[in-house]
């Protein structure tokens, strides 16, 4: 199910995706088109492989040894599994924030924004600098944090952190920032918070967040794809499937029927 | 485990289906009363309308209730939708109220020797009402859409009935009083046909999820979707 | 509810508490008994010349242990050399790379060769270096003991790594981090106290091994210049004073000892002191 085929304004264009562990599909057959600078959700009950569509974009389920796609996936048109594209050079171009916060303990707060941009070879202080307010910034944690910035990662509130990781992912620039149920673990405060924060976010960046949070999903996202069983049921602008939903499947999971 | 929520969606339908029936009823026997000159009748009717006010207030706040657990898709449309009838079914209480009033003023004069097609009128306003709110029910949107034009007959009744009304008054100048009681009745009559209009369109909307308010040339079919 | 209930329970839980308060005591009594024994025999012999003099000839008063106590850092050193980045590396293999099978493979050989008695290492070791150099050396006191540490180090740093949440190798692999990279700069960073802990530890236990060294390093009465020469160790001295006739031999064993058990138990502080809990996370 998809938008417009020759979509030009699509960040990531998906044909036939489908994502095996071992013998077992957990996504199957997804053709979808994601739009640029805009947020797309992802909602569906546990298990409809919402999360494993979004770690195949960065191509991050290739962490597990029985992992195994088929299809493909466009960044801006780039294959991002062609052969001669190595998984590092795409997470550079996606990133990804995953549910629970994980600023690095060992570091500080500056060194933690930094660690994408040192640890791939930028070392004049006067870029890292600047890259760093500007993530900060992006992320609504510059001014709680700007006379820390050596202060330990981990001092940290929970909603803080997971702020502290957005700006880390943001620093490198990516074309399009993944977010895997970014504010489950957080209180309502901070889940407003960022979800202020992605609306904010998708002047410059696309922005694809899987939630269970169907809530979350109405407030933040422009479009929204629902998943069941690891397919695509329905996709479309958000307003529409959360006020006149075509498929009866959407209809009975945002009703909370099942799920 | 929505119970709670859904048990909420079932009491809101039936308040609103026991609303509509109060309704129903307050028109019939206003339009009795006139027609039969019955003057107990017509004051029952105005106390009875105090019922379908409260029902309006409680089935507010019972929306309101709803709203707060945030519902989607359908039943969001069905809360919305359910204010919406409910206060439209207040205006029909309103109108067969007015009805009442001009019949009791009526029957404390000599009735007029005129041929007035009101009862045809009453009958056809009473029929919108009914299908709009059977279509409710039946979760039936075409029929409900096959209400709409309808009202384009109660329009052209009404006025034909006004310029009868009107000449009445011009060659026998002492029903003046009583031709313009007529009147009112008639117009109260059209508007409950009106309301019956809106309450099909809230029903299409509820169902199709398309608003078709306020569109000329309205057509017979629409998109079906899930609810 | 009924009072003869009452009481037997009251009764069995202050015998079990009883019980264990008493199996306590008899663990930490060992301890304590060995120190007690070690700083009564050997504290008065504890002096400026046992640390700095090599042993005098039967019969003369005084001298020291100056060598063992070199020649058991020396040991010690050759040890972590050989020691450390092997352990230290088979460790990350095992934790970050590997199918699971092979992985399986060497975890057991590791586990393995942690039981086996260590004077069976020293008599592998003999035949591998002793026998062909036609020598006792210092260099084979240090292999063995290396070897030694080796599954050891192993296994504490895979444990140790796998300790690190899985969330942080994810969090630098989506910053488009390389995985050596992420290895090294993350993974082993967080881990490091532990894995320091984790060599700390293997040495405190390889530096009280003593059969091992009798058939390696030999032991020397006078200061080694070479590697390729046999070495003294505090153990190895130990022993030898230990089993000998003389009386100011076993005062001087007994001293030995006392500096032994004092090297460990500061390396086994020096480990709870880097463990401790600096800051807390907040909530």
């Amino acid at each position: 199910m998809v938008t417009d085929p020759n979509n030009s304004a699509a960040a990531l264009t998906v044909r036939g995706l489908s994502v095996f562990f071992g013998e077992r599909a957990a996504v199957k057959n997804v053709s979808i088109d994601i739009t640029a600078k805009a947020v797309t959700a992802i909602i569906g009950p546990s298990g409809c492989g919402k999360s494993t569509f979004l770690r195949a974009i960065n191509r991050m389920h290739e962490l597990n040894p029985d992992a195994r796609m088929e299809g493909e996936i466009k960044l801006f048109g780039d294959d991002i599994y062609s052969r001669t594209v190595e998984s590092v050079t795409v997470r550079r171009r996606i990133g990804m924030v995953f549910q629970k916060s994980n600023p690095f303990p060992t570091m500080s707060i500056f060194e933690n924004v930094t660690v994408g941009l040192r640890l791939n070879g930028v070392r004049d202080r006067k870029i890292l600098a600047e890259r760093t307010e500007q993530s900060l910034r992006m992320a609504a944690l510059w001014d709680e944090v700007k006379d820390r910035m050596n202060a330990p990662a981990i001092s940290l509130s929970g909603g803080q952190q997971q702020r502290l990781c957005i700006a880390r992912a943001l620093a490198v620039q990516p074309e399009v920032l993944l977010m895997d149920e970014p504010a489950s673990a957080l209180d309502p405060l901070a889940t407003a918070k960022i979800e202020d924060l992605i609306v904010s976010l998708k002047k410059d960046y696309t922005i694809v967040i899987v939630t269970h949070n169907m809530q979350q999903a109405a407030r933040a996202s422009d479009f929204t794809a629902f998943f069941y069983l690891g397919e695509l049921v329905e996709f479309g602008p958000t307003t529409k499937i959360f006020t006149s939903p075509a498929q009866k499947r959407t209809e009975d999971y945002v009703t909370g029927r099942f799920g | 485990m929505d119970n709670h929520f859904e048990t909420g969606l079932e009491a809101l339908r039936q308040k609103l289906l026991t609303m509509a029936s109060h309704a129903e009823t307050a028109v019939n026997q206003s339009v009795q009363a006139l027609v039969q000159r019955d003057h107990d009748l017509a004051l029952r009717v105005k106390e009875d309308d105090r019922v379908i006010d409260q029902f309006e207030v409680e089935i507010d706040d019972l929306v309101i209730q709803l709203l707060t657990k945030a519902p989607l898709a359908s039943n969001l449309r069905l809360v919305t939708v359910a204010m919406k009838i409910s206060q439209n079914l207040e205006r029909v209480g309103d109108e067969a109220s007015k009805i009442a009033k001009r019949a009791r003023d009526l029957s404390q004069e000599p009735p007029v020797k005129i041929n007035l097609d009101l009862p045809r009128m009453a009958g056809m306003a009473l029929a919108m009402l009914k299908s709009a709110l059977d279509a409710f029910v039946n979760k039936d949107p075409v029929a409900a859409r096959a209400i709409i034009p309808r009202d384009k007959e109660v329009d052209a009744l009404n006025k034909q009935i006004h310029e009868i009304l009107a000449q009445h008054m011009v060659a026998n100048p002492d029903t003046i009083s009583r031709c313009l009681n007529w009147m009112v009745a008639c117009k109260s009559l059209e508007r409950i046909a009106d309301h019956a209009k809106n309450i099909a369109e809230e029903v299409v909307y509820l169902y199709e999820a398309q608003d078709i308010r306020h569109t000329a040339g309205k057509s017979q079919t629409g998109p079906a979707t899930g609810a | 509810m009924t009072a003869p209930n009452h009481s037997w329970r009251n009764f069995k839980n202050a015998f079990m508490q009883t019980l264990a308060c008493v199996c306590a005591i008899l663990v930490v009594a060992p301890l304590l008994l060995v120190f007690y024994h070690l700083i009564k025999e050997g504290f008065t012999s504890i002096n400026w010349a046992f640390f700095t003099e090599l042993p005098k000839p039967v019969g003369e008063v005084g001298g020291g242990m100056g060598n063992a106590i070199v020649g058991t850092f020396v040991l010690l050193a050759q040890a972590a050399v050989i020691g450390v980045p092997v352990g230290v590396l088979g460790g990350v293999f095992l934790s970050e790379y590997g199918g699971t099978k092979l992985n399986w493979w060497i975890r057991f050989a590791a586990d393995i060769l942690n039981g086996v008695p260590s004077i069976t290492w020293g008599i592998v070791v003999y035949a591998l270096l002793v026998v062909p150099m036609h020598g006792f050396s210092a260099l084979a006191g240090g292999v063995v003991l290396g070897m030694m540490m080796i599954p050891l180090v192993m296994r504490t740093t895979e444990e140790v790594l796998q300790l690190v949440p899985g969330g942080y190798r994810e969090a630098a692999l989506a910053l488009g981090i390389a995985k050596w990279k992420t290895i090294v700069q993350i993974v082993i960073r967080t881990a490091l106290k532990g894995i320091v802990t984790g060599v700390l530890l293997a040495l405190a236990r390889v530096a009280g091994e003593t059969a091992p060294l009798l058939f390696t390093a030999l032991g020397n009465e006078h200061w080694t210049h070479k590697l390729t020469e046999p070495i003294s160790a505090m153990p190895l001295q130990i022993f030898a004073y230990a089993i000998s006739p003389y009386d100011d031999w076993h005062r001087q064993a007994w001293a030995g000892a006392l500096v032994l058990l004092l090297l460990v138990l500061s390396i086994n502080i020096g480990v709870r002191f880097l463990t401790r809990d600096r800051f807390q996370q907040k909530a």
